[in-house]
């Protein structure tokens, strides 16, 4: 089967796909977390270093991957976006940012949760947290430069660049462990070596992530959805051509 | 094969219950007002769309 795919590159065209993707992407989202939680919480054994509290884990470890994550595809929609001045991949920008921000933010908070207990405090200067952090006002300045410019195109163009621009970061917060001395632990997972963790945690910890991505999906499709809706609004329905098809588009 | 012995032992997390269940549950809330604000907000510009369309027909 041949899909033309520059087809779904407009809106109109994307609008009831994504739709039709948001149940699977949600359902997969919730049946991994519910294992990933189940593993998590009550099958996995308790780390002999830090006690209970490395269960912070499963929560803490995916919202970090996901932030790092949804940035660096935020930063290939917005090169999209620049290169080819497509709408669609703006729109995707715009609609990763909110959700890349909350899980920084999600990091960040079960980190200082999980720091009080093993390290005495909420919050150090590291290099870990503190890249961390700027990635949040990362995410923060590509939101606010879209609302405090009210030509549609400028502000595309503007928090595309910044998105874009930011990307440096990325390689910056993920090998901050290893290029300074931080107290933040090291990696337990990387691509080179075997993971320094029971395999039951791993399983617990990777269905999480998982799960994670699958809301992701689920939620930032949503978003593009009521982007389109709320940009798009006059020419989106013009072009449908009955009652009957605009019902069925929604 | 649960670990716990007891759902005293599992709520109180070696002592580390406070910080645990602070983590999950405002990462649990955080979602559900994720998507009870992507409802709110689908509800909104469909209304809006909806005055579009019905100024179109």
């Amino acid at each position: 089967m041949k899909i033309n795919w520059s087809k779904y590159s407009a809106p109109l065209a994307f609008y009831p796909l994504a739709g039709k993707m948001i149940p699977w992407f949600g359902t997969v989202a919730a049946l991994t977390i519910a294992v990933g939680l189940y593993i998590g919480l009550l099958v996995a054994p308790t780390d002999f270093q830090q006690g209970e509290a490395y269960r912070i884990i499963f929560v803490h470890v995916p919202a970090a991957w996901m932030s790092m994550f949804l940035y660096v595809v935020m930063a290939g929609w917005a090169a999209v976006g620049l290169g080819l001045n497509a709408r669609l991949s703006f729109m995707m920008t715009q609609a990763i940012a909110p959700t890349g921000a909350m899980f920084t933010f999600l990091a960040l908070v079960t980190g200082a949760m999980w720091g009080k207990p093993t390290w005495g405090a909420w919050w150090v200067w590291d290099a870990r947290l503190t890249s961390e952090l700027i990635l949040l006002f990362q995410y923060a300045g590509v939101m606010l430069l879209r609302t405090s410019i009210d030509d549609q195109r400028r502000a595309d163009r503007a928090s595309g660049v910044c998105a874009l621009v930011g990307v440096v970061n990325i390689p910056i917060i993920y090998f901050s462990v290893q290029w300074w001395n931080t107290l933040h632990q090291g990696a337990s997972v990387s691509m080179t070596a075997a993971p320094k963790m029971a395999a039951i945690m791993l399983t617990g910890m990777l269905l999480m992530t998982f799960g994670f991505w699958m809301y992701s999906l689920a939620v930032i499709l949503s978003r593009v959805r009521c982007v389109i809706l709320e940009r798009e609004s006059v020419q989106f329905w013009s072009k449908l051509s009955s009652v009957a098809e605009v019902a069925e588009v929604r | 094969m649960v670990y716990w012995k007891s759902v005293s032992e599992f709520l109180a997390m070696g002592g580390y219950g406070l910080y645990v269940w602070t983590s999950f549950i405002i990462t649990a809330l955080s979602m559900v007002w994720e998507i009870l604000a992507l409802w709110r907000r689908r509800v909104a510009a469909l209304a809006e769309s909806r005055g579009i369309t019905r100024s179109l027909e």
